[in-house]
């Protein structure tokens, strides 16, 4: 067996890991606007540009809307294309990501998951990339910076896949990933050029009957997402969908052979199991949270309670067979949300587990525990709380209340 | 909806497969426009206001001709008419 490449220990927080991996990846285009906590991603890569380390064209935008549409218009060119942001941009961005996934056009972004105001709040939740869980992106969340690193090169590598060609959003939790610094293995530049590649694009057939590379060219004249009457819109609402149900099978692919490659392996890309096969209660959650959870199972593994984690890491495209798969022996699940669906009797990552359960003959018990919003810290003893509660469930047979709150103040 | 495409057959991403010559958008209209010849001078501003394009200066006729089939029948003709010689029919 091929054995992984070298690599270079560097010290670095998230933001600076995203940037690195784009200057590495040869994009062709960025355009963004800097908002907390992204701006280290805008600010790095502008000193990138500044000192010639890349032929990236640096496009700043008046707005995040703007960026969005400068990404958009450039991948309609064939350019590969990056941008980041969080919260308040991404939503403002909101009407421009689904006609970017509507296009077809694979811009990888980067968000510093943070709040979304009122009041206003710059630290790390969901709430900003859940809340644009079905604008038609692929959504990807970190659990550290080295994931964070490792899923942009990915990203590209997804996004322009020719079956699915789809924009990809990697999530990494605010300040927790986005400003901590940490230990990641770097990738040699020619490694990361040989692993990303340069960017395919898929024939269609234009209005003159001709078969052409989907990008805007003079030579060969074409009208991207125009008006689509009753008669064809949905149609292409089906072709997205089928590229997500691609999307499941390239994240893996990608996955494998970057594990190959590096080492490192997130599970099968889609979700990551932790302790899991013979574990009686389970944690499901997204992100950074998943590493203090990891710490935790090891202690409670070592007092002999079978407890395990179920990390998602592809949240769309949604694993909901593979999470069945690995659940169908657990008797009792938490499922964390970084995220409130107000009204919602539970968070979003909640609603589409416990959709994915439904099926089991099993039935395990589930929880919702809403947790961490607006950068609320999420220690190990509150893990150990929930573990806690799992274990009384199980005990007991009986679920008090669905949906609960960790380090809440009643 | 049998001859139309399904979705696996059609471009990505709604690329237009056909021409919008092909396309008669003057089907969409409700109203259509009638002129008086006897009140047009043929002063032509008609022509400059059509938000379509849809009304034609014909040099052999020496006149101007409706293109029904991508008239809209937005009525702006008839509005802005200095003499009053269009006017929107059902």
């Amino acid at each position: 067996m091929k054995s992984v490449v070298k690599q270079e220990m560097m010290g670095m927080n998230g933001d600076e890991a995203v940037a690195l991996a784009v200057k590495q990846s040869d994009v062709d285009v960025v355009a963004a606007y800097p908002i907390t906590p992204q701006t280290i991603i805008v600010e790095k890569f502008s000193e990138y540009v500044a000192n010639g380390e890349v032929n990236t064209e640096f496009v700043c935008t008046e707005s995040e809307h703007s960026a969005m549409t400068a990404c958009l218009a450039a991948a309609a060119t064939g350019a590969r294309t990056f941008t980041a942001s969080a919260s308040a941009g991404l939503a403002l961005m909101h009407e421009m990501l689904f006609v970017t996934s509507g296009c077809r056009a694979p811009v990888v972004m980067a968000v510093a998951n943070r709040a979304l105001s009122a009041p206003l709040n710059i630290h790390g939740d969901h709430s900003d990339a859940i809340a644009q869980r079905d604008s038609g992106w692929i959504q990807i969340y970190a659990e550290n910076a080295q994931e964070v690193y490792d899923s942009i090169l990915q990203a590209f590598r997804i996004a322009e896949h020719l079956d699915v060609q789809l924009p990809v959003m990697i999530g990494l939790d605010g300040f927790t990933l986005s400003h901590t610094l940490e230990k990641i293995q770097v990738l040699a530049d020619d490694d990361v050029r040989e692993f990303v590649g340069t960017r395919q694009l898929p024939n269609v057939v234009t209005h003159d009957g001709k078969t052409v590379p989907y990008r805007l060219d003079a030579a060969n004249p074409m009208t991207m997402g125009p008006v689509a009457m009753p008669n064809y819109y949905f149609e292409f609402k089906r072709q997205q969908e089928e590229a997500m149900k691609n999307a499941s099978r390239v994240i893996q692919q990608v996955q494998e052979e970057y594990g190959k490659l590096t080492g490192r392996y997130y599970g099968d890309g889609l979700i990551e199991k932790y302790m899991i096969d013979d574990a009686e209660i389970a944690i499901i959650c997204l992100g950074s949270t998943a590493g203090t959870v990891k710490t935790v199972v090891d202690e409670l593994r070592l007092k002999g309670v079978k407890a395990g984690l179920l990390k998602i890491r592809s949240f769309r495209p949604f694993p909901a067979e593979e999470i069945a798969k690995a659940l169908a022996k657990v008797k009792a699940i938490a499922v964390m949300d970084k995220s409130l669906s107000f009204g919602g009797n539970g968070g979003a990552v909640y609603h589409e587990t416990r959709h994915a359960l439904y099926d089991l003959s099993t039935h395990p018990f589930m929880v919702n525990y809403i947790y961490g919003l607006g950068g609320r810290d999420t220690s190990p003893s509150q893990i150990s709380g929930i573990f806690e509660d799992l274990k009384n469930i199980v005990q007991t047979g009986r679920v008090d209340e669905k949906m609960r709150y960790v380090g809440l103040r009643e | 909806m049998s001859k139309d495409k399904g979705w696996n057959e059609i471009s990505l991403a709604g690329v237009c497969w056909k021409s919008s010559r092909t396309y008669l958008t003057g089907d969409w209209k409700t109203y259509h426009p009638e002129r008086d010849l006897e009140k047009c001078t043929k002063c032509l501003i008609c022509t400059l206001f059509c938000p379509d394009g849809a009304i034609l200066w014909k040099p052999e006729k020496g006149d101007i001709e409706f293109d029904l089939n991508y008239c809209k029948g937005c009525g702006i003709c008839a509005n802005e008419c200095p003499t009053k010689a269009i006017v929107m029919k059902l």
